[in-house]
């Protein structure tokens, strides 16, 4: 920041995250820099590309300071008008302003200065959207490799360590092993080499939380593994990225560029006897690589497939070397416990599950996007009150966390505060973040169908029970959708269920089995329903629905012209007829319908 | 000192035991046999196939007990309802994508997973539904790939990768689709796979076979205008009773000679005639190297597999090669010339058929090099395996036959060329005659206990005529790659190397009979027995020196000349050459695991 001598009176944050980029924030920034320069004022307004903030159904957004206005879906001809009246004429585009009271609003109020925004917390995201994820100043501006300096000067290895552990940190990518503990292990290994690891192979569907943490401050991560390296005593890093995620791999490269040519990454770290270096490796889009002995083997050349456990990847990791894996947001939290104390963050948060957790929103609620709130915050919370609620006035049905490895919550376990144990006694898991909200509108067993063909295509087929389990209990799930399901179905997908989570060779396969004997457990009546009554109460599996037109029809002939299958008969304001037997079940006369004439059985 | 041992509970009774070991291995060494599949004890730890899962007290899910270490006070049940009934169904997964074709496979009787259903009693079926669908790899000449049969215990992997280091076969594709298959899913001859044939031996289904050639051959055998030859390599004879339920160890020489006439072959000639032949051919090759004309050290080429993995892997090493072809080629060279002259007939009249214990040897067949004035030296290759069971579908009652001679004039052997089968012998058997021919004196002291056994790398060391000889042998191609790249850092180590291409030499060739119910594939005792029976049969000869075997002699003077003659080069040498298939990894990049 030292860089800009001369005072620049408003800031133009841009959101430049991968879903604003595709919805036009390079040609908005290009649009910015002309009306400034059209108008003589580039000099001072300072325009910063964001990492992503987390609004992504708004974007693109930016963000005027001072003042906190946030802008949201604003187009290429919105500019002119918002330097004229904003920039120019103080004015704000109301037209174009965020409501408000809404999430995102509150935070960026008090961005700066203090963590808290409305029920949100951000320790990993705190500088997502403050700083320019590019600029090595900015993240330096704020405390950014403080940590690390903090650590080489005053803390001995086992010191951090000891402040890792008393955080009560525990791991993010899903299965929350006590950070501390794990680092303990790595550094007590005698051996001439040890290994850093960063996990960022986030391949649940519907995730970008560690996307979006490293496209937002990509420093912090880098930071968080060299305190890592020092404490365990480790000179080498990796960090293991999909290549899924170019803008996440440019920035991290280029963080690491800077880094080294701060002195930060290299020989001797601030004059000191300890050196550290980071080396990005990329993974071609397995989902069982986010596994870590699978990613071991991935980093090694091999194919990546897990093998049993133990030994732990802290005794034999990479080339056979102790090694220390943290997932991204782990890794965020150190330079923050470090600076900031293991006191304070345990502070935050539940007293077994402490600070905070990133989640990806999405699904059937208002406001998706990304959210970090502390452990214990309510799934109701984080749905009805920053999420603000189910979409369209729809009745909240069940939520999904922890992706494919977790489990659907219906409406009783709202209250359920967020943590490890809590979610995991519900029936579910926290995972590495998701989190889907299903309506009134959605298919239970198709929901649990979709995760568990994403699961049967992404095993990686060496374990029997994952491999041939997951594809009879698929099976079984197909037919009970298309209405041959049979008696006894719900209990062989129980039996199989059971078997596949106790009998697997990694996390995979011991979660895979959650969205169906979850959604067993909390929906049995629907599955019931599908088998007995060859019924789809949420009109999703397309054998089991019907269209039949009724008394209500005026005989426009609107559905007879769009029918493709010539399944529709009737004379012109005559009431018109479905030959059920022609009907492929497509819907197009159901959507065309103008007078609420045909119902879906 | 008394060894430290901890407390272990199996199924509610207490236990000590050694720290430091698995579940399964605490527990085989106390009588429980917990059900196992993918697990061998020579190969790395996969945990796959899950039917070796037990329950651990305070453990939440199974455990893999092949995997898993015992440790201070565990509770371990290997036998609830619970646990069979999870293992019984993990088998039954298996055998639901597997195809239930049990009386027409090749493995019939003979099957792992056949014998584990059994014993996890699975009389009805829960969860059928899609089978996999892949098509048999047929390209090889010697090895058959049908990935349908495959359960994917990753034993053939991990023995090509692992024990052989060929790294022809991985696991590829995800999920349900999951499939075994060479670099890039080419054909498997045109992968880097040597046709050695130990995934044969390993596999517990029959997703791994030979080429099977049994019936080619009952036709040929019924063809009357053919004269039909056999030829028997040593360590068939070592083996081949195992194939009959006769205990390892016992040789069945004139029995298996016997059994072949019965079967129809005109003569029965024996490959160890022709292995005294080699000896001869490459004791004097060696020691024209050894006085300065050609490269040290030299390397025997007897071994098919070994040829085709140096000719991939260590194409530099070519010109240390041994010129000499195999035992069976150079017999199949005789066939085709010195024979037909002697009963007055045409070459191509001779139906020469091989009974090797050795998958690769039907690949060797085919190469075009090994072509004797255009006609095939060996026209037909079966393993020990084959020819067990056309004696059995022959009607021939092998345990009880009287055993005959082998024929003239290929037939007579000497101990030396006994042990040829086994790893070491070929070094032991040229140095009983290298030793005589270069200093004119006779080696009284024959058995060479350092290169015998089943140490990787062995090395001896021999003085002849004041000149110290360094030798080493390898058996199995992990352990020969080992040695070269010692050889490749070190040109002068050694004067004279023999590598077998498989673990413990021929005797444990990918064509030798299936570990029966009670043993596991490749089991060292089992080897060891095998190999043991070949040095009987050296004991038991009066004639264990290949330079004194008469009809050696003879051939000689009828026929070649001298060792290393025109005609000797002319159709007992050959050549190799550079090949450069897809898929190759190179060395220093592969960790074993």
């Amino acid at each position: 920041m030292g860089k800009n001598k001369k005072k620049k009176e408003f800031v133009i944050t841009l959101c430049d995250g991968t879903a604003c980029i595709h919805n036009g924030s390079k040609e908005i920034k290009s649009g910015i820099e002309k009306q400034l320069e059209k108008h003589g004022i580039s000099e001072s307004v300072r325009i910063i590309l964001s990492g992503c903030l987390g609004m992504c159904d708004k974007g693109p957004v930016l963000i005027v300071n001072p003042g906190y206005t946030i802008y949201g879906r604003v187009t290429e001809k919105d500019i002119p008008e918002i330097i004229e009246s904003h920039i120019i004429g103080g004015k704000a585009v109301s037209r174009l302003v965020i409501d408000e009271d809404h999430l995102y609003n509150r935070f960026f109020r008090v961005f700066g200065d203090v963590g808290f925004f409305g029920r949100q917390m951000r320790i990993t995201l705190r500088n997502c959207g403050i700083i320019d994820p590019e600029n090595i100043d900015d993240y330096i501006s704020l405390r950014g490799y403080e940590a690390i300096a903090k650590v080489l000067s005053d803390m001995k290895p086992g010191e951090v360590i000891e402040e890792v552990k008393h955080s009560g940190l525990r791991g993010r990518g899903g299965a929350g092993f006590p950070t501390g503990l794990k680092w303990e292990f790595t550094a007590g290994q005698k051996s001439d080499e040890k290994y850093v690891i960063c996990n960022a192979d986030e391949g649940d569907p519907g995730a970008f939380m560690d996307r979006s943490a490293i496209e937002g401050d990509p420093h912090t991560v880098i930071e968080g593994m060299i305190i890592g390296g020092y404490a365990v005593g480790s000179s080498k890093g990796i960090i293991y990225i999909r290549a899924e995620y170019p803008l996440a791999i440019k920035r991290l490269e280029k963080a690491i560029k800077d880094s080294r040519r701060n002195g930060f990454l290299g020989e001797n770290i601030f004059g000191s006897d300890f050196s550290f270096d980071i080396e990005i490796r990329l993974g071609a889009g397995a989902f069982v690589c986010g596994e870590e002995t699978a990613l071991i083997h991935s980093i090694e050349g091999s194919r990546g497939m897990p093998r049993p456990r133990p030994p732990y990847p802290s005794v034999n990791g990479l080339f056979g070397k102790p090694t220390l894996i943290n997932n991204v947001e782990t890794w965020a939290n150190i330079p923050v416990i470090i600076l900031d104390g293991a006191d304070w963050f345990r502070k935050v948060g539940t007293e077994k599950s402490k600070g905070t957790k990133v989640f990806a929103l999405a699904g059937k609620v208002k406001n998706t996007g990304l959210v970090e709130v502390p452990m214990g915050t309510t799934l109701r919370e984080i749905i009805f009150d920053i999420g603000g609620g189910i979409e369209n006035g729809k009745k909240f049905k069940a939520v999904q966390t922890g992706g494919p490895s977790g489990g659907c919550l219906p409406e009783k376990y709202l209250d359920t505060p967020i943590d490890y144990e809590s979610l995991a006694k519900a029936g579910s898991i926290m995972g590495s973040g998701g989190m889907i909200v299903i309506d009134e509108d959605s298919c239970m067993v198709g929901i649990a169908k979709f995760f568990l063909e994403f699961t049967q295509n992404e095993s990686c087929g060496k374990c029997t029970p994952c491999r041939e389990g997951t594809k009879r209990m698929l099976e079984i799930l197909t037919r009970i959708t298309e209405g041959k399901g049979e008696e006894g179905d719900v209990e062989k997908l129980e039996r199989l269920g059971n078997l596949i989570k106790k009998a697997s060779l990694c996390g995979l396969g011991q979660s895979a089995p959650n969205p169906v004997l979850s959604t067993i457990l909390n929906f049995r009546e629907e599955y019931e329903e599908h088998i007995k009554d060859k019924k789809c109460r949420a009109g999703e599996c397309r054998s089991l629905i019907g269209y039949e037109i009724n008394s209500k029809c005026v005989g426009c002939g609107a559905c007879k012209r769009v029918c493709p299958v010539g399944a529709i008969s009737g004379t012109p304001k005559n009431p018109h007829f479905i030959d059920k037997a022609k009907c492929v079940k497509c819907g197009q006369c159901y959507e065309v319908c103008k007078f609420g004439a045909i119902d879906k059985k | 000192m008394e060894k430290k041992t901890i407390a272990i509970y199996i199924n509610d009774k207490p236990y000590r035991v050694e720290p430091e070991q698995t579940i399964m291995q605490a527990a085989d060494k106390l009588g429980f046999h917990i059900p196992r599949l993918c697990y061998h004890p020579k190969l790395s730890i996969e945990g796959a196939c899950r039917v070796c899962i037990v329950q651990v007290e305070g453990v939440k899910n199974y455990v893999a007990s092949c995997a898993y270490p015992v440790s201070d006070g565990m509770k371990i049940h290997t036998n609830t309802q619970e646990i069979r009934r999870a293992r019984r169904d993990i088998v039954e997964l298996i055998l639901d994508n597997h195809p239930e074709d049990c009386h027409t496979c090749e493995r019939d009787g003979n099957c792992e997973l056949q014998r584990l259903a059994y014993s996890m009693g699975i009389r009805k079926r829960h969860f059928e539904g899609e089978k996999k669908n892949y098509d048999k790899d047929l390209s090889s000449p010697a090895v058959v790939r049908d990935p349908d049969k495959c359960i994917l215990c990753g034993r053939c992997v991990r023995i090509c990768s692992e024990i052989q280091k060929v790294n022809a076969l991985r696991q590829a594709y995800r999920g349900f689709k999951t499939v075994v298959m060479p670099a890039y899913n080419m054909p498997f001859t045109e992968s880097v796979c040597t046709t050695c044939g130990q995934c044969i031996n390993v596999c517990p289904t029959a997703s791994f076979v030979e080429k099977n050639y049994t019936q080619e051959l009952f036709e040929k055998l019924s063809d009357k205008s053919l004269i039909k030859v056999a030829q028997v390599a040593p360590s068939v004879r070592a083996a081949i009773g195992e194939a009959f339920g006769i205990p390892p160890g016992t040789a069945k020489e004139k029995e298996t000679a016997a059994a072949l006439k019965r079967m129809g072959f005109d003569y029965v000639f024996d490959t160890q005639f022709s292995a005294d032949l080699t000896i001869m051919e490459e004791a004097s090759e060696f020691l024209e190297r050894l006085q300065g004309k050609g490269k040290l050290p030299m390397i025997t080429s007897c071994s098919s597999a070994w040829m085709k993995c140096m000719e991939q892997f260590y194409p530099d090493l070519i010109d240390n090669i041994s010129t000499c072809k195999s035992p069976m080629s150079m017999m199949g060279s005789l066939l085709k010339t010195y024979f037909p002259e002697k009963i007055k007939t045409a070459p191509g009249k001779i139906f020469s058929v091989a009974v090797m214990c050795c998958t690769a040897k039907k690949y060797e067949a085919q190469r075009p090099e090994l072509k004797i004035n255009g006609l095939n030296g060996v026209d037909i290759v079966v393993t020990t395996r084959e020819a067990a069971w056309m004696i059995k579908s022959a009607g021939i009652d092998f345990l009880n036959i009287k055993g005959e001679e082998f024929d003239h004039p290929l037939g007579l052997s000497s101990g030396a060329g006994a042990i040829f089968g086994t790893t070491g012998g070929v070094m032991e058997a040229a140095i009983r005659t290298a030793y005589e021919l270069y200093t004119g004196e006779t080696l009284l002291d024959i058995e060479v206990n350092d290169l015998r056994g089943l140490k990787g790398i062995k090395e001896g060391k021999l003085v002849m005529d004041g000149k110290e000889v360094r030798v080493a042998v390898a058996h199995g191609l992990g352990n020969a790659c080992d040695l070269l790249d010692i050889v490749r850092k070190e040109p002068d180590k050694y004067h004279f190397i023999e590598i077998m291409g498989c673990p413990g030499g021929c005797v444990g060739g990918g064509g030798q009979p299936y570990a029966d119910a009670n043993s596991i594939p490749l089991d060292e005792d089992c080897l060891r027995l095998r190999a043991k029976a070949l040095y009987d049969l050296d004991r038991s000869r009066t004639i264990r020196r290949s330079h004194e075997n008469p009809d050696i002699q003879r051939v000689y003077k009828e026929f070649l000349g001298r060792p290393l003659s025109e005609i000797s080069h002319k159709i007992l040498h050959t050549h190799y050459s550079k090949k450069e298939p897809k898929g190759i990894i190179p060395r220093g990049l592969v960790r074993a695991r």
